[in-house]
């Protein structure tokens, strides 16, 4: 079988069956979710850009916030075929890249960000077993359905699997 | 408000905004390195946030982002990217040195560039404020060297609070040989951009 190389764009989220891979490019502030299924395989990836969908003015695009972001992945992988008991989770992003002292709501976003994808993943009963937080750099990542590990890419900071 | 019921007079006027305002930032640039700096027409982009990453290049592509807040009349934030090439350049200029020496990033490197964001964006506003009759004022500078993406992301959130687009008015700076060196993105929010229409004399 050829494996699937899908790019999951700001604001987007996508997943595919194994062999699979899943991309998104230079994460700041965003969240990357990571979904995978240890038993089928499959894995899913959203790149949230904020925390909650009710505190927007526009919430049409579910996969622009944590909470209806990872709802939506979650019941697209469930609908393809994933089982819920044996899906973990892993993270990366949340950084904050420009350290402003007096825009306090726009500095957080990334640490909000991050703290709102765990409340979530918790309340789905999904268990985060890695993360790549925080920080000020960007990050850019790549999901493997091989064994579900992810690689972050960094400039200065080198490449790391977890 | 939706940057869809832009229509394309409203366009031309956005054009002319970051005609006039990176017009005067180039001034200040070309004094700075002593050599000619010539600009693109402004692009005003309106995109999806899909898109947002694969402008400047590459999501990937290293550069230097030097962000300001803007306040006053009219609120939103001015981004000013230089191809991390293209800045180090510009600090070993100004410092004096070998226009190819390596540079690192350390305390003075990047307070140069904040200094240099600092009066680029200064001129672009002072412009913009000048034509518009606004009192439009840049807030304390910041600086990030990372992934362009990473970077085009800060502004691009602030608009996911209200939008599922993103506008910018992009205008490129080029010096000698059609080498880009940097990109200026005003991004006022939403209301801003009435604002700035409507001192321009338009109705919408």
């Amino acid at each position: 079988m050829t494996e699937n190389v899908i790019k999951v764009g700001m604001a987007d989220l996508k997943h595919t069956s194994h062999p699979g891979r899943l991309i998104t490019l230079g994460l700041g502030s965003c969240v990357g979710i990571a979904l995978y299924d240890t038993k089928t395989k499959m894995i899913g990836l959203a790149h949230i850009m904020l925390p909650w969908s009710y505190q927007a003015k526009n919430s049409s695009n579910k996969a622009k916030f944590a909470d209806t972001g990872i709802r939506l992945l979650l019941d697209n992988m469930l609908e393809s075929g994933a089982n819920k008991n044996s899906i973990v989770a892993k993270l990366a992003g949340g950084a904050q890249m420009f350290s402003f002292s007096n825009v306090s709501d726009m500095i957080r976003v990334g640490e909000r960000n991050v703290e709102a994808t765990k409340k979530i993943l918790q309340e789905l009963n999904i268990p985060v077993i890695a993360e790549d937080t925080g920080g000020k750099h960007g990050r850019t990542i790549e999901f493997f359905s091989e064994d579900g590990r992810l690689m972050i890419k960094t400039i200065g900071y080198g490449v790391t699997y977890i | 408000m939706d940057a869809s019921y832009l229509n394309s007079f409203h366009l031309d006027i956005l054009k002319e905004i970051g005609n006039i305002g990176a017009g005067n930032a180039a001034t200040a640039l070309a004094k700075m390195l002593d050599k000619k700096v010539d600009m693109e027409v402004p692009q005003i982009k309106i995109m999806g946030f899909s898109e947002v990453s694969e402008v400047l290049g590459g999501a990937e592509t290293p550069v230097a982002g030097i962000l300001l807040g803007i306040c006053g009349d009219i609120s939103g934030y001015i981004l000013f990217v230089l191809e991390e090439n293209a800045a180090q350049k510009l600090v070993n200029i100004l410092m004096g040195r070998n226009p190819a020496e390596e540079v690192e990033y350390d305390e003075i490197t990047l307070s140069a560039l904040k200094e240099i964001g600092n009066i680029l964006t200064g001129s672009y506003l002072s412009a913009l404020s000048t034509l518009t009759g606004l009192l439009i004022k840049p807030d304390v500078p910041d600086i990030a060297i990372d992934m362009a993406g990473a970077i085009l992301s800060v502004p691009a959130i602030e608009f996911g609070r209200t939008t599922d687009t993103v506008l910018y008015i992009e205008t490129e700076f080029i010096e000698g040989e059609n080498r880009v060196i940097g990109d200026f993105f005003l991004v006022p929010d939403i209301d801003s951009y009435m604002k700035l229409i409507n001192a321009l004399g338009a109705a919408y």
